[in-house]
């Protein structure tokens, strides 16, 4: 792979946990690539199938989710149900042949600004070593095609 | 409006069973008021025609033009392209046309194991012989359609006006779809706005189906054959049945479960559903029990073809597509190594 290739990732982090994480790295100092677009969710829970494919199929060369400790939600036991989620997503992912390494799961507490970090770094580099994801170019647009409503007026 | 006056009607079998053409049929004597208000100018199953023949009509000359099957190869894009310019109203007409249908799901694969199936397999005798799109004979060069990578939706090649899904569309949506373009040549009703889906309701199968919902969580996934009792009254996807109901759009009166069977997806996302996979993924992994990475693992295994099971009719309509090596040779074997990784 070129030296030249920077991966974009995109980030889901919980407001209550991982997004505070991100921000203590900040406040702290603590360095991480800029290479991940961090979004911020109310909760793990929050995370919806869809969010991540969509980033795959827009562009994006891997996603991390985030979220609370097990045991640790703000709101129960939401982010159990996006485990179960991610691990069914996960299998799913591996029969369209895309790496494990480019989603991934991990929970980080709002002092784990060093973890967070770190996760985010390592993550950045495993990306870079299996080089971009290119689906926009791969299925040449049939993702911008999914919503049935974007038809154009007129006739070909 | 053609010489005995009557507006102009097509049909067209692309990529698909050829389900969709039956179940036009399928409407009794409603076929009657078909043939009473249209001329039916091209409709290869039913009556001899050639391509050359629509070519001399002019631009948008046919009223209404139903087309079903998902667009595989070189021939159907060029009756795709056709048909659009010369029809006023086209209509992806089945889960083909409108979401890729079972042959999507060749979007996991590559075309040369598509091929390798097909003509290597049991059922022939021509091993290792591909089709060729350009052949040399002494008498000249023969051409047959080229084989596209990927499977695509009617709509990823051209803009269509209208979606009727399912596998095949209902009978009486078919009709009730018959008698509003006839009403609308009359002048009687409207036709929705272009890139409407038609035929069919706007929730979700979960919604018209009469099973009642209690639990909320289920210890394993099952396999119908593997249950030895199945309640009539409660939702299969409770008894452990992967069911495409909470996904799956409306408009069918949720036949399959009323038979015992879990719906399988065939009219496609229900309104609002971006991807129908995602959709499902998520409701089948919300009634998982399990806490423990090791738990909730032992569950899922009772799917063992996630995607074919979320995507059976929509993979090659969903945002990714299909499979990443799909299209691509290269990429085939390094695939399946990470799929035979998964599974150790
Ligand atoms: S999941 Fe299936 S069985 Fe259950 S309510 Fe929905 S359609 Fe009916
Ligand atoms: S229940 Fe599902 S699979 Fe069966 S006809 Fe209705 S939409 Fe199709
Ligand atoms: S509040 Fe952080 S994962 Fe639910």
């Amino acid at each position: 792979m070129s030296d030249s290739f920077e991966p974009v990732l995109i980030g889901f982090t919980c407001n209550w946990c991982s997004y505070r994480a991100a921000d203590l790295a900040g406040t702290a100092r603590v360095k991480y690539p800029p290479n991940i677009r961090l979004l911020r969710l109310m909760c793990s829970g929050r995370l919806d199938p869809t969010f991540v494919l969509k980033a795959l199929a827009s562009g994006a060369d891997g996603v991390l989710i985030t979220g609370c400790h097990p045991g640790e939600c703000h709101y129960l036991e939401q982010n159990y149900k996006a485990l179960r989620r991610y691990l069914l997503l996960r299998r799913m992912l591996a029969q369209m042949g895309i790496e494990p390494e480019r989603v991934k799961l991990v929970w980080a507490s709002a002092a784990e600004g060093v973890k967070l970090a770190q996760e985010i770094t390592d993550m950045v580099e495993e990306i870079r070593a299996l080089g971009p994801l290119n689906w926009p170019q791969r299925h040449n647009g049939a993702a911008l095609h999914a919503d049935e409503k974007a038809v154009k007026e007129g006739t070909a | 409006m053609s010489a005995n006056g009557k507006p102009k009607f097509a049909m067209y079998w692309a990529a698909g069973c050829g389900g969709c053409e039956i179940a036009v049929l399928n409407i009794h004597e409603k076929i009657l008021d078909v043939d009473a208000n249209f001329e039916v100018v091209f409709w290869p199953v039913a009556m001899d025609a050639k391509y050359q023949d629509v070519e001399a009509m002019p631009d948008g000359s046919i009223t209404l033009t139903l087309f079903d099957g998902g667009i595989r190869n070189s021939e159907n894009e060029m009756i795709a392209r056709l048909l659009r310019r010369k029809s006023q109203i086209l209509v992806a007409f089945g889960a083909c046309a409108c979401q890729g249908g079972i042959p999507g799901l060749a979007n996991l694969s590559t075309p040369e194991s598509l091929f390798a199936a097909v003509y290597d397999g049991i059922s022939t005798d021509s091993q290792g012989v591909r089709p060729q799109a350009v052949w040399q004979v002494p008498e000249g060069e023969l051409h047959i359609p080229e084989f596209y990578p990927t499977l695509k939706t009617l709509a990823q090649v051209v803009p269509v006006d209208y979606f009727m899904p399912g596998c095949p569309p209902e009978p009486h949506q078919i009709a009730a779809v018959v008698d509003l373009v006839i009403q609308a040549l009359h002048g009687q009703a409207e036709l929705p706005p272009p890139g409407s889906t038609i035929g069919a309701g706007y929730s979700t199968v979960c919604d018209e189906c009469q099973r009642a919902r209690s639990v909320k969580h289920i210890r394993a996934f099952e396999r119908i054959q593997h249950l030895n009792h199945i309640d009539p009254a409660l939702c299969l996807l409770e008894q452990g049945l992967p069911c495409n109901g909470p996904a799956t759009r409306s408009g069918c009166g949720a036949l399959c479960p009323l038979a015992g069977a879990p719906c399988i997806g065939c009219y496609g996302p229900a309104e609002g559903v971006l991807d129908c996979g995602a959709r499902l993924l998520s409701a089948f992994a919300s009634v998982v029990d399990g806490s423990t990475p090791e738990e909730i693992e032992r569950c899922l295994d009772g799917i063992p073809d996630p995607a074919g099971q979320v995507y059976r009719f929509s993979l090659a309509n969903s945002l990714l597509g299909g499979g990443k090596a799909a299209g691509d040779d290269e990429e085939a074997e390094q695939e399946l190594s990470y799929e035979a990784a998964y599974h150790d």
